[in-house]
């Protein structure tokens, strides 16, 4: 099975540093190093964490109808967003159902840079050429280029070591910066809740970079499973679980991220696909909603654990949940009926039968650090 | 100290002085789980052999502990609801999980001693 597994330029690496390598995505990535789930989670709140997340899909759109096209994928701003900005995007479908959450950013006048789950790459890949394609260029770095994530209160830090111009970058800016004499585009954003980076690099010069990376003594190479606890805490989704083609962005609670413009009352309204099924949902509600969950006990409630009320009727499901390293609890997200979506309610996961109580809670679990300048 | 036994679980048994077996998990499982941070005993009580009568949380998953022979539970090791960690530290000694009393103790003589469970791990890694 390990055979037709993908793997990054950084497989030997991982290897090396003894990682345990699992099937992610079509992917062999490492899910924890020898440094242990809950030491790696803490390290990166703590100091700086390396990601790899090269199984994630980078594309790079060109053309001077670029923007405009691509907004007709998303209920995202893109037309106006400034060069050297990066943004939170979804696309949906007809139904307005979300098909992959993406980070778009402006490289240019001309071109947008874009950065999709390695699930549905492919996927992604061919909606954008048979929605947009007639309109602008689409080139896949799918093979050509790895991505790594340095986060945490010390990634600035390290990597002002390699590039002085990166200390003055505010979260979600993105720049074309040299690192060891390689041309990469640098964003300061993540998926940790802290303050970081994430870095395109030419597959043949990721190793290098990685390495470089590691060998500064705040960093710790982080696997898959401290990054998914290190975004439970921070609230973030994680598409697949907590958002799929079976929700939209409105039960999701990403209102947030539909921006203004494109709303109702917005100057470029609509326009999206499910459009008049999302802002119908957003003037006048919705029956479900994703919801923060603190579980009242120290049992962990995974994803797929049905939620209950205080007389047993089955009012929703958890997304995703687990222990959270940093609170020092069981944490969880899942979608409720409106009557238990605000910030108090009392509710009850069944796990292994037994019902563990539950509060709705405020997201995230766990400040964001971000650097706003 | 008796021997140990182990069982294609990942399960270790040891038979103490007045006749009740320890079980606890074995390395490899605490080391294919990870970080334990939650763990749920065993209530007193009968079970058949297979039975799940307890569960461990790691950071990443689930993972149920089964009876490894049929019999009863007698006693359970509640020092690991308040530091769970101590399988990760400790399998084979701190990280107990419960005392039984095993219905049939010829069951317990079939299981694997510790050669036969190095070569069942060795030839689980090469499947």
């Amino acid at each position: 099975m390990t055979d037709t597994l993908h793997k990054t330029p950084l497989f030997d690496l991982h290897v090396e540093l003894g990682a345990k390598m699992v099937p992610f995505a079509g992917f062999n990535m490492p899910v924890q190093y020898p440094l242990g789930v809950l030491k790696e989670h803490l390290h990166t709140r703590a100091a700086a964490g390396l990601f790899d997340v090269s199984h994630m899909g980078q594309l790079i759109l060109r053309g001077a109808d670029a923007a405009a096209a691509l907004e007709t994928l998303v209920p995202v701003d893109i037309i106006d967003l400034p060069v050297g900005l990066q943004r939170y995007a979804m696309f949906t479908n007809e139904q307005g159902g979300i098909l992959d959450d993406l980070m778009v950013a402006r490289l240019a006048d001309d071109v947008l840079f874009v950065v999709v789950n390695a699930a549905c790459k492919d996927q992604d890949l061919a909606h954008l050429q048979s929605h947009i394609g007639s309109r602008c260029s689409i080139e896949s770095l799918f093979d050509s280029r790895a991505l790594l994530a340095l986060q945490g209160p010390k990634a600035v830090d390290v990597l002002a070591r390699l590039a002085p111009s990166v200390a003055s970058m505010t979260f979600m800016q993105f720049a074309e910066v040299e690192l060891l004499g390689i041309p990469c585009y640098v964003s300061r954003s993540g998926y940790t809740g802290e303050d970081g980076y994430e870095i395109s690099v030419p597959n043949a010069q990721a190793e290098a970079l990685a390495r470089r990376l590691l060998a500064e003594s705040e960093v710790e190479a982080i696997g898959l499973g401290a990054r998914d606890s290190l975004r439970l805490e921070a609230g973030l989704c994680l598409y697949g679980h907590d958002m799929s083609v079976d929700t939209t962005p409105i039960e999701a609670s990403l209102l947030w991220a539909i921006s203004k413009n494109r709303r109702a009352d917005g100057a470029r309204a609509g326009n999206f696909p499910g459009a008049a099924t999302i802002l119908a949902q957003h003037a006048n509600g919705v029956s479900r909603k994703r919801v923060g969950l603190l579980p009242q006990e120290r049992t962990p409630v995974r994803e797929g654990c049905e939620i209950v009320d205080a007389d047993g009727n089955v009012i929703g499901q958890v997304c995703s949940g687990g222990f959270g390293p940093t609170l020092g609890a069981p944490l969880a997200m899942g979608y409720v009926t409106s009557a238990f979506v605000p910030v108090g309610s009392a509710v009850w996961a069944v796990v292994r039968g037994k019902r563990v109580a539950m509060t709705v809670a405020k997201t995230p679990f766990v400040e964001q650090r971000y650097y706003r300048g | 100290m008796s021997e140990l036994r182990f069982t294609v679980d990942h399960e270790w048994l040891r038979v103490d002085q007045d006749g009740l077996i320890t079980v606890g998990v074995t390395h490899f499982a605490q080391d294919a789980l990870g970080d334990v941070v939650f763990v749920q005993l065993p209530e007193a009580g009968d079970y058949e052999q297979g039975a799940e009568v307890a569960v461990l949380e790691s950071v990443k998953a689930a993972s149920s502990i089964v009876m490894p022979m049929a019999g009863e539970v007698i006693a359970v090791n509640a020092t690991l609801e308040e530091t769970p960690e101590l399988v990760n530290q400790a399998p084979l000694t701190e990280g107990w999980f419960f005392r039984m009393r095993a219905a049939d103790m010829s069951a317990f003589d079939s299981l694997m001693d510790e050669s036969a469970y190095a070569r069942f791990l060795t030839a689980t890694a090469d499947a």
